[in-house]
Formats: C-alpha cells, sequence, structure tokens
C-alpha cells in the first residue's frame, strides 16, 4: 500500500514536467480578461481617488511650511498635550531641514488619501462582520490573504488595470492596510459589554440607534487602535508604491537603492520613520485621551481659549 | 397591597439552550429532565415549564441559585432571550408574537429593566443615561431632559447629572439605574440581580429606598434575587427556582412557615423568622367586650365563660379603648361598680398587624397580651409574649398551654 502511494507521487510531482492544475495560466487568464473587458470600470474607479489625492496634495505643498507646522502642533496639543505638539513640530522641522520637505508632503498626502479610503471602506466591512456571522467567515479569509499576499504579486495586476502612478499606488497601500481596521472594527463592537448591549435593547432600541449610540461609541478606542494600524501599514507601503512611479519619501529611498547612495536612501527613510513616529503617537493619543479628569473642551488650544474668555467675562462683570 | 388584577401571566413556559431546541423539547416533554437532556442532546434546559400569575403593582421576587434559570426567565419576559415554547401575556397580550416592531414599542412604554451591574453607558453623562429610554421613544430634547432631571432628583442624584458613571460609587450607580428605569414611567421594571453587586450596608439602603418608591409608585416589579433574606424583605410573593423549575410560590410568611421540600427549608433555616413573620400572621382573634352592650357583671360572665384572664374592650368602630383585667373586674363587680369604661385600664399597649415580629419585641411585656389593629386601627386579635417565641421557633408549636377552646376562643387568624 505505502510504497505503492510512494511510486505514484514521486512519478507525479517529481517525473512529470507540467503543472496538472495550470493555476497560473487560469490566473493570467482572468487577469487579460478582466483588463480587456473592465478596463474602464477601474479607470472610473481611478478619477475619485485621482482627485481627492491631488486635492491634498496640492494643498500640502501649497500650505506655508509655517501654518503647517502651526496646525500640526495645535492637532497634537489638543489631543495630546504640549510635549506632543513640541515634538511632533521638531520632528517635521528636522524632515525639512534634511530637505525631505516636499517628499515628505506627497508622502503624507498619499498616506492620508490610503487612509480614508480605508475608512470609507473598512468601516463598514467591520460593521458588517460585527453583526454577522457568515459575513465575518466570509471576510476573515480574504483579509488573511490581503495581509499575507507579498505585494509584489498584486502590484503587476494593479499596474495593468489601473496604469502607473499616484492611483494604483493608493490602491496597493489600501489593499496592505485595510485588513487590520476590518478587524479591529469587528472586535470592538463586538466586545462592547453584554450589560450595555441589552441595556439599549431593553429600552427598545432600534439596531441602528444601538450601533450608533452605544456600539460605536463605546467600540471607539479599538476602532481608533484599527485606524493607527491602518497608518502605519501605509507608511511602510510607501516604498514598494515607490516601484510603480509613485513620488515622496520613497522615491527617494528607490533612488538612492538604484544610484547605490547610501545618504539619499536613509534620508527617505528616516523621513518616514519621522512621520511614522509622529502620526502614531497622534493617533494613539486620539485613541487614548489623557486621564486627567478634563472634557475635551476643557483641554489643549480650545480649553485655553475658553477659560480665557471666561477670565474676560468674570473681570467685566467685575 | 397588590390588586388582584393579573398583569403578567406565563403559561408552560420552556427554555432550552442550544442550536436544534426542538429535539431537546421533545424529549423535555417525554418527561427527561435536566440531566438527560444534556446527555442526550448537549442542550441545557433553562426554564422548565413554568407558569405564573403576577399581579398589578406587586413586587414578585424570582430566587434561586445561581444557574436556577431566574435571569433567563425575566429576560423571556421582555424577550432579551426568546423562549423555546409557552406563552407569556401581558395585560392580555401573548408578547411571544410580537412582532420586532411591536416588542420595540413594548419596551420602550411598558416595561423597563434594572440591570445587576448596572448596564449603565459608560461615554454618556449620568443625565443621559436616564433619559435614554426617552430618547428611544422619540422624545424632544428639552422635555426628556427635565423628566431625566425630575427622576434623579428622585432617587437624590439631582448633582449628578452632567458626571459619568465612573465617577460615581457603586450604590450610585445603581441609582442611575434605576432612575433610567423609572423615567420611562412603564407600569412594569424587571430587576435582574439589581442589589448584588452593592456592599451590604448600601445593598440594605437601596432596598429600603425601593419600598419607599414602589409604595407610590406601585408599579408591578419582577425582582430577581439570589439571597433569601432580600426576597422575603422585599416580595409580596416570592417564587423559588431550581434547576430551570419552579418549587415553589408564595407570600414570604408561607415560604417560612410551609415550606414546600426540604430545599426550601434548608433555605429558610437561617432566615431570621421575627423579620419576615408579620405580627397580623401570628395574632389569635379573641372575642372583645363592645363597649356599651352591657354592666361589668356581663363583662365578667364573659369572661369567665372563655376562661380570659384579659379581654380588650372596643367602641362602636371596631377600635380598642381599654383593657379588662378578670380580678380587677371581679372586684369592681363585687363593689357593685356598672359602668365597665371606669373599671378598665386605658394604657395599654397596641401594635399593628403589619409590623413585624422583631418591631414589637420591645413592647411585648410579661403578662398582658398586645392588641393588634389593622391599617384602619380596629381590633384584630391579641398576641401574647408566648405567641412571639412560638412563632420565631423553627421547631413545631408545642401544645397550647391555655384552657381548652371555646367556640369563639383563642385561635391563630393564620393556620
Amino acid at each position: 500500500m505505502t510504497p505503492w502511494i510512494s511510486d505514484f507521487l514521486n512519478w507525479l510531482f517529481r517525473g512529470q514536467s507540467t503543472e496538472l492544475i495550470p493555476v497560473a495560466d487560469w490566473i493570467a487568464a482572468l487577469v487579460n480578461w478582466v483588463v480587456t473587458n473592465f478596463r474602464w470600470l477601474f479607470q472610473l474607479i481611478r478619477w475619485p481617488i485621482g482627485a481627492v489625492l491631488n486635492g491634498i496634495e496640492d494643498f500640502f505643498l501649497w500650505l506655508p511650511p509655517i501654518l503647517f507646522l502651526g496646525i500640526l502642533g495645535l492637532i497634537a496639543w489638543q489631543f495630546g498635550g504640549r510635549r506632543l505638539a513640541w515634538g511632533s513640530m521638531a520632528a517635521l522641522i528636522f524632515v525639512g531641514l534634511m530637505g525631505a520637505w516636499r517628499e515628505s508632503m506627497t508622502t503624507l498626502s498619499l498616506v492620508i488619501t490610503a487612509v480614508v479610503l480605508c475608512i470609507v471602506v473598512g468601516l463598514p466591512l467591520g460593521i458588517a462582520a460585527a453583526r454577522s456571522h457568515r459575513v465575518e467567515g466570509l471576510i476573515r479569509p480574504i483579509l488573511d490573504a490581503m495581509q499575507t499576499l507579498p505585494a509584489f504579486v498584486y502590484l503587476v495586476p494593479v499596474v495593468m488595470l489601473f496604469g502607473t502612478g499616484k492611483v494604483p499606488g493608493v490602491i496597493v497601500t489600501f489593499i496592505f492596510a485595510v485588513p487590520p481596521l476590518i478587524r479591529l472594527t469587528n472586535i470592538g463592537i463586538r466586545q462592547v459589554s453584554t450589560e450595555a448591549v441589552e441595556a439599549s435593547l431593553a429600552f427598545g432600541s432600534t439596531p441602528n440607534q444601538m450601533l450608533w449610540d452605544v456600539q460605536i461609541p463605546l467600540a471607539m478606542p479599538t476602532i481608533l487602535a484599527g485606524v493607527n494600524q491602518s497608518i502605519m501599514l501605509a507608511l511602510s507601503m510607501v516604498v514598494i508604491a515607490s516601484l510603480i512611479a509613485v513620488e515622496g519619501l520613497g522615491q527617494m529611498v528607490n533612488r538612492g537603492i538604484g544610484r547605490l547612495d547610501v545618504g539619499l536612501a536613509a534620508v527617505g527613510g528616516l523621513g518616514i520613520v519621522v512621520l511614522a513616529v509622529v502620526l502614531d503617537r497622534l493617533t494613539q493619543a486620539m485613541g487614548n485621551p489623557p486621564k486627567d479628569g478634563l472634557t475635551w473642551n476643557e483641554r489643549g488650544p480650545i480649553g485655553a481659549i475658553r477659560s480665557l474668555l471666561n477670565r474676560r467675562q468674570v473681570s467685566a462683570k467685575a | 397591597m397588590p390588586s388582584s388584577k393579573p398583569k403578567i401571566v406565563l403559561e408552560h413556559l420552556v427554555k432550552i439552550y442550544g442550536d436544534h431546541p426542538q429535539r431537546a423539547l421533545k424529549l423535555f416533554r417525554q418527561g427527561g429532565n435536566r440531566d438527560d437532556i444534556l446527555e442526550a442532546t448537549g442542550h441545557v434546559l433553562g426554564v422548565a415549564d413554568v407558569s405564573l400569575t403576577i399581579h398589578e403593582g406587586e413586587l414578585f421576587v424570582i430566587m434561586g441559585l445561581s444557574g436556577s434559570g431566574k435571569s433567563t426567565l425575566v429576560r423571556c419576559i421582555n424577550r432579551l432571550i426568546q423562549p423555546t415554547s409557552g406563552q407569556i401575556l401581558i395585560d392580555g397580550e401573548d408578547v411571544v408574537r410580537f412582532s420586532a416592531e411591536r416588542l420595540r414599542e413594548l419596551r420602550r412604554t411598558k416595561i423597563s429593566m434594572v440591570f445587576q451591574r448596572f448596564g449603565l453607558f459608560p461615554h454618556k453623562t449620568v443625565l443621559e443615561n436616564v433619559e435614554y429610554g426617552l430618547k428611544m421613544r422619540g422624545i424632544a430634547a428639552a422635555e426628556r431632559r427635565q423628566k431625566a432631571a425630575e427622576t434623579l432628583a428622585a432617587v437624590g442624584l439631582e448633582a449628578w447629572g452632567d458626571y459619568l458613571p465612573d465617577n460615581l460609587s457603586g450604590g450610585m450607580q445603581q441609582r442611575v439605574g434605576l432612575a433610567r428605569a423609572l423615567a420611562t414611567d412603564a407600569p412594569i421594571m424587571l430587576m435582574d440581580e439589581a442589589f448584588s453587586a452593592l456592599d451590604p450596608l448600601i445593598r440594605r439602603g437601596m432596598q429600603d429606598e425601593l419600598m419607599r418608591l414602589q409604595a407610590t409608585l406601585k408599579k408591578t416589579i419582577i425582582f430577581i434575587s439570589h439571597d433569601i433574606q432580600e426576597s422575603l424583605k422585599l416580595g409580596d410573593r416570592v417564587a423559588i427556582m431550581k434547576d430551570g423549575y419552579l418549587v415553589q410560590v408564595g407570600t414570604p410568611e408561607e415560604i417560612i412557615t410551609q415550606p414546600a421540600d426540604d430545599y426550601i427549608r434548608a433555605f429558610t433555616q437561617d432566615v431570621n423568622r421575627a423579620q419576615v413573620l408579620k405580627t397580623g400572621s401570628i395574632a389569635r382573634r379573641t372575642r372583645p367586650f363592645v363597649i356599651g352592650t352591657g354592666p361589668t357583671v356581663a363583662a365578667l360572665r364573659q369572661m369567665q365563660d372563655f376562661h380570659r384572664e384579659h379581654m380588650y374592650v372596643i367602641d362602636g368602630d371596631g377600635k380598642p379603648i381599654g383593657l379588662l383585667i378578670r380580678d380587677e373586674l371581679a372586684a369592681a363587680a363585687s363593689r357593685g361598680e356598672v359602668d365597665v369604661s371606669q373599671v378598665m385600664l386605658t394604657d395599654f399597649p397596641t401594635v399593628p398587624a403589619a409590623s413585624s415580629l422583631e418591631e414589637i419585641f420591645h413592647i411585648a411585656q410579661a403578662d398582658i397580651p398586645l392588641a393588634v389593629v389593622d391599617a384602619d386601627g380596629r381590633f384584630r386579635g391579641v398576641i401574647r409574649p408566648f405567641d412571639i417565641l412560638a412563632g420565631i421557633s423553627t421547631q413545631a408549636s408545642p401544645p397550647d398551654p391555655t384552657p381548652p377552646l371555646a367556640p369563639s376562643g383563642d385561635q391563630p387568624v393564620l393556620a
């Protein structure tokens, strides 16, 4: 019995020169068929993504650096406090001094566009997965594939469908970055305490009222952790995206490697790291507000303005 | 006192947990018990053929240990859990057949709920929590805010409306849970182990508070508890569950004086009977002397006929006005006194029938029987120190030392 199977498998796997299941041919044929028949559809998708991306990029490139730093500082102060504000401004100033300001603005706009796309697509999918075991079972293997499939494998079909440039860059970044957001949205909603869910139902909420009033607010820290993960993964795709002619920090790395210019590659790499650290701290602070007993409007620049106004009112009365 | 109008009627309610409950239900109908069903089908019997009638205005306690099916039962009533079989009639309508929309309407207007771990929404302020039910009902923001503030004041938390629940102590959080349930004005309130997570002292305070609120609100309350003391203290009636089955339903006094089986007897062993038993339930119905119906000799003859040392005198409205002592009465009669009101003692102890035995210990004097009066002050009988001791004894009462009973002589009101 056993020797017979062994001989058969030897003949099958080593003796045969062609594959018995021609997966490669099938996929090539499928991609070709989609490209010839549905390229118009993908070109259509290209348009809104391109519009958003170009809008953000043009804005960042137009924005005087001093204003950009000021706004960044205010946002960081509001969500994370003064330390985070000074830290992120110093980090971005460092990037500018390295001569990578324009590139980092381009990369930032690509990351923001990809993450917005992740939220627009990933949040509803995560909610759907949390509400139905069937949807969750359907989505899970797809997410596994998206996270483990090497990016180079889907780089080629994406280029065939979308061409080269920024938009396909956003698409490959999206494929890589969206799974954690879907997963964490799903987990976050499922982990809302049964008593809160029961209380909501017991007072007669509809599924939608419960979702927006109870489940999403209570799942928000987990969902924001998902957004944070998406941002990190999006940044790590920047270098790969540069292979399909996406400009920015990734292109500096790519060019540096091509020319064996260690310095150029390092500047690009450092820029990515700095952006990653700043964005990570900022989104983490959004997900976990400091436990100082203050509400959001008593904190940061908004709190400072409010207390200033209050003081003026008090002194006007007096 | 609760009316006798049925508010909630459960008929042959069964809940079986598992993927294919119908198969397990068949087994249950054929007489399988909890273990049989678990072994044969892997399904868990949660509630086993429970039929109950709960009256309007009643505070009905369902007591049992964890796993007895009490929480499942209460969740079937507002259908947070879908029963496997049986009917749940609320005001005569079978809610098991309700559509999703009618069910929401029921939960918004008719049934509210209080949870063991409070079930507050941690991201909403106390006031927002309290107004949640009103919000679900679609009431305008200003109106519901005002109603929520009023309800919050009723539980003594008016100063805490803008805080988040996490800033409050456990007892205060459950007051918020209670206020949230009260704010919708639903006539039925389900309380799932509402006080079990609280410290003993706070728990007692909350129990008293609930009884105080219930005295004016007169809601139909179903209160789940695993604590026999709490159940007997709060409940107008108490149902005891075990392994999904209903073992006994009765008033607290019935539960401790006539336990249905050893399981309940074991439960009630540690109960402070003096706290549960009401004076009225052990009072002896004796014939009083009605003032104006005869002279002292007539009264004396009555006492001699019934072998009585003491006899109460009542007025025309049935209210006790004096106490006669046989020796003194005999002496007065021989002196030729005629008017009973001149002979009787007017300084005698009275106790309300609704008070617990514990509350009358301090007035139980050696030899004088206490007059028991109902809520309107009318004479209902007497109680002697001996009766109190016999009542709190967990053993069967020894033979009555008083002489044989005449037709209208001493008899306990409740057997």
